[in-house]
């Protein structure tokens, strides 16, 4: 097989089918997949929850992960702050004319990685190829079908005045990774992204507590935009104190000579919990005690003072709007 | 790396902010130059921290606020001519011009490319020799240095693509002009930190000398931003006006001779458009005659209609320190940084986007 990626490795003729048989089946065999039927079927009953994202980043390879990591985890993540139990993924790659074949292998192999940490399989999947400049490299959507154990109810919309607030661990670490590989802005750091399937960490969450009222992983728009979204979708106010919050001294250091709020920063490993204040100390404690989750913290808690807002006291003492991140995250000029 | 939390420490600054409330009689009006200062101000509630007598103004210190509509019309009908790659800092391209954005034009085709270093451009002109590769040089000392390396980055290279329009402006005399207006009474300056590591502090002793206001060079952390307004307070309870440097790991008297040589070698010093000041003598940056051949204003010429201001905005007088965000009318209303109306509701500097994203009232500022 070539090198590269030919626009015919998408004509769906020859080596269409090479390409699948050759790069993806042997990673990502299950029966399912397989079969290479239209469509995958399988079995489940209960309540379903299904999702779906693209994913664009840019650079594809980071320190710490790549898109195809990238696209199992988000989908992965998603499906669980819901509560639910990611089973199947479906992926769908766009591939630029003239990418790398043994790139596109180790992003394959990543992929399976990931899946398998997460103990989901996928089922389905398409590859198109588009002509150079069409895309940048390679594009990835993956969509995810999950079950919700019974008596779970998981929504942005239940947080209550009294609930505590939990962050799972550091934030701003897959933002600033990224950053510093961007062409332009390239600084060495030892920085890995936390790009990681979180649903363990959740199931743990979920063994230990019934009253666990909200999850959310703080993608892009980082800790404040997802805290924003909550007190939005709840009517309820939350206040947080800006020293509780767990940030790398790479990640500050990066943040102070870019300008950046860590907060703003994107995350890809990390969630925030509202849970009854009752339950918050034994969450915690399971949390703690798995990888993902070892540096959890209550970083604040839920008030019916100032509904739909989100407040932080600062690190000297003052109090704060947090608002959403509104455009795009850049460095400083001055 | 760990110098970062001990300028955050909250007993210090409870410390400091204490000692300016025991000294602090008089109402000072105090501005602080830099957006950046207005951001850290507002992002750590510093403003809560001391006493009223102190008011805090935003000056004119945000590159992308200070761009003049005309400059920003110039730089989008460049972008429309055929075979032009502009680049530029990211801000840039939300900004409003007269009648489009830099934004409106990529979505209309033209290729506008952000770039966060100069250098950045440089590779861009290399790797396209097809085209002509305008770079939109905003900026105050800071990054005049960067921008007169890249010019000799590009004369070294044998690059002949690469251009420069030069908006690069000077801080002390609009500190200068601001001043002789005499529009805002200001009894001290929080003078820039970023810019006074390129030129030292000698460049204000006009200020306490000439117009009795006292001057302290801070840096953008917490502390020493209460530190110099703590150095503020006291001169002008003092009555005892002189230029200080609060930010003295980052900051020495004499500056940074290299940085100047390469600004002094690229640049020669010519009159620059301020947005909501106008025209200030001898405030901004030109290419010199030696380098013409990087600079676009030589090679291109655009056909430009009159500029205009957006209706009701007034970014001019936040600009001046004549008004705050709150005082403007499409403040949060109109104006928000979804949609901005005005370049300072855009910039990541701008006084008004500070005052939008942490939420600053009225009643915080209890005018």
């Amino acid at each position: 097989m070539d090198d590269t990626i030919l626009l015919a490795h998408g004509s769906g003729g020859k080596l269409s089918h090479e390409l699948v048989e050759k790069t993806f089946l042997p990673f990502l065999a299950n029966p399912a997949l397989n079969k290479l039927d239209d469509s995958a079927i399988f079995e489940a009953s209960g309540r379903l929850a299904f999702t779906t994202d693209g994913y664009v980043v840019n650079p594809i390879f980071f320190p710490g992960g790549d898109i195809g990591k990238l696209a199992v985890c988000g989908t992965v993540n998603d499906l669980s702050m819901n509560g639910a139990r990611p089973l199947y993924l479906s992926l769908s790659a766009i591939i630029e004319e003239g990418f790398l074949l043994t790139e596109l292998e180790h992003i394959v192999q990543s992929i399976k990685r990931a899946a398998e940490e997460a103990g989901v399989s996928i089922i389905a999947g398409d590859t198109k190829v588009v002509n150079r400049g069409q895309a940048d490299k390679l594009f990835i959507t993956t969509s995810g079908v999950g079950i919700v154990p019974p008596g779970v109810d998981i929504s942005g919309a239940n947080a209550r005045a009294g609930d505590k607030v939990l962050l799972s661990g550091t934030i701003g670490d897959h933002g600033i990774a990224i950053m510093s590989q961007r062409e332009g802005l390239k600084f060495s750091m030892t920085l890995k992204s936390d790009c990681a399937p979180l649903n363990k960490l959740v199931s743990q969450m979920l063994e230990i507590s019934s009253r666990i009222h909200c999850l959310r992983d703080p993608t892009r728009g980082g800790l404040a935009t997802t805290l924003n979204e909550l007190a939005r979708q709840s009517n309820a106010g939350i206040v947080i104190e800006e020293a509780k919050i767990p940030v790398k001294e790479e990640v500050k250091a990066a943040c102070e000579l870019l300008g950046l709020d860590p907060i703003y920063v994107a995350n890809e490993g990390k969630l925030v919990a509202v849970v009854d204040p009752a339950d918050a100390d034994k969450i915690l404690a399971r949390m703690r005690k798995n990888r993902y989750g070892r540096d959890a913290t209550v970083i604040g808690e839920v008030t019916n003072q100032h509904p739909g807002k989100v407040v932080m006291k600062t690190k000297l003492g003052p109090s704060r709007i947090v608002d959403m991140l509104s455009g795009e995250l850049l460095p400083r000029i001055c | 790396m760990k110098f970062i939390d001990e300028y955050q420490d909250n007993r210090l600054a409870r410390g400091l902010a204490r000692r300016i409330a025991q000294h602090s009689t008089k109402t000072v009006r105090l501005m602080e130059f830099c957006g950046g200062h207005t951001h850290a101000i507002l992002r750590y509630g510093i403003r809560q921290l001391v006493p009223r007598t102190v008011d805090l103004r935003s000056g004119p210190g945000c590159p992308v606020c200070v761009t003049a509509s005309a400059d920003l019309d110039k730089a989008i009908a460049l972008a429309k001519l055929p075979g032009v790659i502009i680049t530029t800092f990211g801000d840039m391209i939300r900004v409003p011009g007269s009648y489009s954005s830099l934004q409106k034009a990529k979505a209309e085709g033209a290729d506008i490319r952000v770039v966060y270093s100069t250098l950045d451009a440089v590779e861009i002109a290399k790797a396209n020799p097809g085209n002509s590769v305008i770079f939109i040089g905003i900026g105050f000392e800071t990054t005049a240095p960067t921008i007169a390396a890249s010019i000799l980055r590009a004369q070294q290279d044998k690059i002949d693509n690469f251009y420069v329009v030069s908006l690069n402006k000077l801080t002390p005399p609009v500190m200068k002009a601001l001043l002789d207006s005499g529009e805002v009474k200001l009894d001290g300056i929080v003078c820039p930190g970023h810019v006074s590591v390129i030129i030292g502090s000698h460049p204000y002793e006009f200020i306490p000398r000439d117009y009795g206001v006292a001057c302290v060079v801070s840096g953008f952390e917490p502390l020493d931003i209460l530190l110099c307004i703590d150095k503020l307070v006291e001169q002008i309870e003092r009555s005892e006006p002189k230029v200080e440097i609060a930010y003295p790991r980052g900051v020495k008297p004499e500056g940074n001779k290299k940085a100047r040589q390469l600004m002094e070698d690229v640049f020669e010093i010519g009159e620059a458009n301020w947005r909501g000041i106008g025209i200030v003598p001898e405030s901004g940056l030109k290419i010199r005659g030696k380098y013409e051949q990087f600079d676009a204003d030589k090679a291109f010429s655009v056909r430009l209609k009159p500029p205009k201001e957006p209706k009701g905005c007034r970014c001019g007088d936040v600009i001046r320190g004549a008004a705050t965000p709150l005082e403007c009318q499409l403040f949060k209303k109109v104006c928000t940084p979804e949609s901005p109306v005005g370049p300072c509701m855009v910039s990541s500097e701008g006084a008004c986007a500070a005052y939008y994203q942490y939420g600053a009232t009225e009643d915080l500022w209890g005018s």
